[in-house]
């Protein structure tokens, strides 16, 4: 049994000195479980989560073939937000948005997170046009937006480069204030408390080598550390769909691409909200300790080494810089990779897949981590019902054979034939 | 960096090039009418991770079409020869 965190707890062990039990059980593969998750990234955990929880499926195992919460869970600019255009979309990152802002009370564990506002800006007119008629999509569908101009924009955030030498001048923005930051590490860890304490297995250093079949239905899967039966069979491994929808013979519409972010010497509060560039993609923050966090596109080409190519480090910090020419001078502290599933229209797949009792959730090139409650939700629903949940329908493995390409931003693995 | 043996300009950065995606693909026939064929061809990626043969573009220098051979895991880059050569099987 779990220990519940509250103050009182906390006092209670600071005044005796008594130890903190483990957060969750280390688990052993039983021969067979109701539903096998392949992945234990804070997709997988939230799913294990919400199936036990929502649908009260709890002989479920999550199997990860390192540590918990070591993929790009713990690898993201831990941004969340809910300022989607498409029909779909807005419903299902609201979706999550809400789910977030009750996820510490829901797992209670402190995920930190901090609703500081996103302002999207926009260097011309058309592009705060376009800001606002986004807005007027938000607020139809009674999510909070504001249309910010020039002037709005610089009583919120003085030092972005208001010169007249600047390379983008800024003509307004678009600010959701309930969007912010988490802290992700406390995601995966959560959640893996949070399920484990209904029952779920978490078992790691468990590496899936094969899929059992029966005709065209799976039943389980080969791992390192042997045979597990299984009723249905989820794969959520984002970086590697290909490798493991491979061993199930499926090919999909994925290629894995590198997205570095990158952490500045901390400073002081400086950065209060979450400001997007408008003129690239560029995204940047400011964590607790005091490092700018920021990242931007993909480097460009398929790969799955988790180490990033320098000219993106430059083209990020011409962003930076040209943005808020006043952290020029602060050094990088750090900058890593994480292995993106990117899709061909830029929007991921959750649903069935061509095999019986198989399920697939990856392909979430840029917006996997924001998603992660929604989708572990909507993914669970799935497994326990067999039928796609209604905000994840447009999310299927085989819309582009019916000309239902989902295309947010444009922003798939085809930014290089552009 | 990615450096890219171009077999006219020698090794250069990857970013005087373009990137193309994977070369070993087939393009359907002209008159292959099943959609999932050419479905397959467009939207679907084997994205292997280990060896892959790939275009690039030498767009800032002979502007030839590559095919390279690279290794997605670790990026270590083989030979690269011109793209109209055609593919070996």
């Amino acid at each position: 049994m779990t220990e519940r965190y509250s103050a009182l707890a906390l006092a209670r062990h600071a005044l005796t000195g008594a130890r903190w039990p483990r957060a969750w059980r280390r688990a052993d593969p039983k021969p067979h479980y109701d539903v096998v998750i392949i992945g234990g990234g804070g997709h997988g955990l939230a799913t294990a989560y919400y199936l036990a929880k929502n649908h009260r499926v709890t002989r479920v195992a999550v199997l990860e073939r390192a540590v918990i919460g070591s993929g790009n869970v713990g690898r993201n600019t831990t941004l969340v937000r809910s300022n989607y255009l498409l029909d779909g979309n807005t419903q299902f990152f609201e979706h999550s948005l809400r789910l977030w802002e009750g996820l510490s009370h829901e797992l209670n564990f402190n995920v930190m997170l901090s609703q500081r506002g996103q302002i999207v800006l926009a260097h011309g007119p058309s592009q705060l046009d376009v800001l606002a008629r986004k807005g007027n999509v938000m607020r139809l569908n009674g999510i909070d937006a504001e249309l910010l101009d020039r002037g709005e924009v610089e009583r919120l955030l003085p030092y972005l480069d208001f010169s007249e030498r600047a390379r983008f001048p800024i003509h307004g923005g678009l600010l959701q204030r309930r969007a912010g930051t988490v802290r992700h590490d406390a995601v995966a860890w959560g959640y893996a408390r949070a399920a484990s304490e209904l029952g779920v297995d978490i078992i790691e250093h468990c590496e899936v080598t094969g899929f059992l079949r029966e005709g065209d239905r799976v039943i389980g899967v080969e791992t390192s550390r042997g045979r597990i039966g299984a009723d249905r069979t989820a794969i959520s491994v984002a970086g590697h769909t290909s490798q493991v929808a491979a061993l199930a013979g499926l090919r999909v519409p994925v290629e894995s691409h590198l997205l570095q972010a990158f952490v500045t010497e901390p400073i002081k509060p400086f950065v209060d909200h979450v400001i997007s560039f408008g003129a690239e993609l560029f995204y940047i923050s400011q964590s607790d300790k005091g490092g700018l966090v920021f990242g931007g596109h993909i480097d460009g080409f398929n790969s799955y080494t988790q180490r990033g190519q320098f000219p993106k480090v430059q083209t990020v910090a011409e962003c930076a810089v040209a943005l808020i020419p006043s952290i020029s001078r602060l050094r990088l502290l750090r900058h890593w990779a994480g292995i993106q599933d990117m899709t061909p229209d830029g929007s991921p797949f959750i649903g069935r897949t061509p095999l019986r009792d198989l399920y697939l959730n990856g392909g979430w090139c840029y917006q996997g981590f924001k998603a992660t409650p929604a989708a572990g939700w909507c993914f669970a629903h799935t497994i326990a019902h067999a039928e796609a949940h209604p905000l994840i329908e447009h999310f299927s493995l085989e819309r582009f054979l019916d000309g239902n390409g989902y295309d947010e931003y444009g922003l798939g693995n085809w930014t290089y034939r552009q | 960096m990615l450096r890219i043996p171009c077999p006219h300009c020698g090794e250069r950065d990857y970013t005087e090039f373009r990137y193309g995606g994977d070369a070993s693909k087939t393009r359907p026939a002209h008159d292959e009418r099943d959609v999932r064929a050419w479905h397959d061809h467009v939207f679907v990626f084997t994205n292997p991770r280990g060896p892959h043969r790939e275009y690039w573009q030498h767009v800032q220098g002979c502007r030839q079409w590559l095919i390279l051979e690279r290794d997605t895991a670790t990026n270590a880059v083989g030979t690269a020869r011109l793209a109209r050569d055609g593919t070996p099987a």
